[in-house]
């Protein structure tokens, strides 16, 4: 199994090859085209994570002590951020997950997709992921 | 006709680069820039006129309080008010109408009725949903027409005996519409209602003259009118604003304080509890006189121009699905583009130094209505033009390539 921290170096260096915006948003957009994310019958209103703008849902299981997160959103970018979200948080311990530094955000320059007027439900559903993991590791 | 190169050079904000792009900034129905008169008129009250209003005796005290009470005159003209007293200033629109519901809530009872419209903003629902709550009345609701125009039958069906109280906008903030306000006024008041006004979205672009209209409330904010954040009025016919209850206690707002009664003072103080945002009440002034010298039918008939270019502009765009085509509308375009969600083309434009709104725009039941997420909004103001227009297209172009 890849650390968190090994994951995030790895999506810092690939994001390193973009020169400018376009790029990095044309790379997240492709990860929001092309990943199923969760099964149908996952989404729905419980696992709805609602934000001011764009909805997205997440859907967590756990096996052993390792957690998997599924999810959706309704807006293309948001998708894309929700799948490199999921890269790296999801099939890891949950005492992993539940400490996990998440600052690769800041790095590759999306820090301002978290910020309180975007709104778009990412910084709950961050939230959501650690309390899960936080809750299960508890158990 | 208006000069909007030199209009532009007294904005000193709008001369920045965003994600190193010039800033195209679209988003005047959420909040306009202040110009160079307004921001002058902060500083130098607080470089030399700054005291609390309406209680001391000393000279600074007094300056302020007299420059505060010049704002209420300017107000009362620019409105039409009879009197000044009868222009409360409040934190903005939102308190504005949450000053009349809460008052409200002890005028109604059961029974009673209150009438809203299905394209008002958040804050002209949720003030009259706790005071129904609490009051005991009925709120209703008047359905829209498919274009965004109010269904005006249906409204005439509403209204009867019950009814107290109508509230409703001037201009949608979502849609544009421009309200038949004179017709809802005079139907309002023939079955003995009184009728609210939220105009934070007119003020800006129309000629507002509350006598003439009749209006029995009429509510709006500073900042939509290149004036200062934190700065409302609510207008209101001195009989009624007498037989209205106090919203908040305090000082300023009583004659006479003692542990058995409290007589509270009269309009406007009786509504003014504790110290206001007397520095924005201030330079609100100098934002009216820089609209009354530009003339509101020049602003308009330059935002009208802007409209009908940005309609024409989008409507080559493929997939384009105007969201409001109300007959009469006002400073800004609403839309969507067919298989794009709002949000995506909202964080691509700003990538490209073009501020619009994208969303429900505070009016929930409104995306409801039309079943969409949201919307793409552009609104405008006086020192907007057409080449932005052509920026702002462009970029929308682009975005829909990246997202297609």
């Amino acid at each position: 199994m890849e650390t968190i921290a090994a994951i995030q170096a790895e999506i810092v260096e690939e994001f390193d090859m973009f020169e400018d915006w376009m790029g990095k948003y044309e790379y997240i957009i492709e990860l929001g085209k092309t990943l199923p994310m969760i099964d149908k019958k996952y989404k729905i209103d419980e696992n709805l994570i609602k934000g001011c703008q764009s909805r997205v849902w997440l859907h967590t299981q756990h096996n052993n002590g390792i957690i998997t997160y599924t999810a959706d959103s309704d807006a293309i970018i948001t998708k894309g951020i929700v799948a490199i979200l999921i890269r790296v948080l999801s099939n890891q311990k949950a005492g992993e997950i539940a400490i996990a530094n998440l600052a690769f955000i800041d790095e590759i320059g999306l820090k301002e997709q978290l910020s309180q007027t975007r709104a778009n439900g990412l910084v709950f559903m961050i939230k959501e992921m650690k309390l899960y993991a936080l809750g299960y590791q508890n158990k | 006709m208006i000069d909007v190169d030199k209009i532009r050079t007294q904005f000193p904000l709008l001369h920045q680069k965003v994600n190193s792009k010039d800033l195209v900034y679209f988003d005047n129905a959420a909040s306009t820039q202040k110009p160079q008169v307004v921001i002058d008129a902060l500083n130098h009250y607080y470089s030399n006129d700054n005291a609390n209003i309406h209680r001391g005796v000393h000279y600074l005290s007094q300056l302020a309080t007299d420059k505060f009470e010049d704002t209420r005159n300017t107000v009362q003209g620019f409105i039409n008010a009879k009197n000044s007293c009868e222009i409360i200033f409040t934190k903005g629109t939102t308190d504005s109408i949450n000053l009349v519901a809460n008052g409200y809530r002890s005028l109604l009872k059961k029974g009673d009725e209150i009438i809203i419209s299905e394209m008002e903003h958040h804050s002209n629902i949720v003030p009259w949903q706790m005071c129904v709550d609490i009051s005991g009345a009925t709120l209703k609701v008047i359905p829209l027409l498919d274009n965004g125009d109010l269904d005006i039958a249906a409204f005439e069906d509403l209204l009867s005996k019950k009814t107290k109280l109508v509230s409703i906008t001037h201009i949608s903030n979502a849609l544009g519409t421009i309200n038949p306000i004179e017709e809802l006024i005079a139907l309002t008041h023939k079955v003995g209602a009184k009728i609210l006004i939220d105009g934070a979205q007119a003020t800006p672009h129309t000629l507002v003259n509350v006598q003439e209209m009749n209006a029995d409330y009429y509510c709006f904010s500073a900042h939509k009118m290149y004036g200062p954040t934190g700065v409302g009025i609510l207008y209101g016919k001195e009989t009624l604003l007498n037989e209205l209850p106090p919203y908040q206690g305090g000082g300023e707002m009583i004659k006479e304080v003692s542990f058995e009664k409290t007589i509270y003072a009269d309009l406007p103080h009786k509504f003014e509890a504790g110290t206001p945002n007397i520095a924005g009440v201030i330079a609100f002034k100098a934002a009216l006189d820089f609209i009354t010298n530009l003339g509101i039918e020049n602003i308009a008939k330059h935002e009208d121009q802007l409209v009908q270019y940005a309609t024409e502009q989008l409507s080559i765009i493929s997939g384009i699905q105007f969201i409001g085509e109300a007959k009469k509308r006002a400073a800004l375009v609403s839309f969507n583009i067919e298989g794009l969600h709002p949000y995506d083309i909202g964080i691509l434009l700003d990538k490209m130094g073009v501020a619009i709104r994208t969303g429900h725009h505070c009016a929930q039941p409104i995306m409801e209505r039309y079943n969409v997420p949201g919307t793409v909004r552009m609104s405008f103001g006086i020192y907007n033009t057409k080449e932005e227009i052509d920026i702002c297209i462009t970029a929308i172009k682009k975005a829909q390539t990246m997202l297609a």
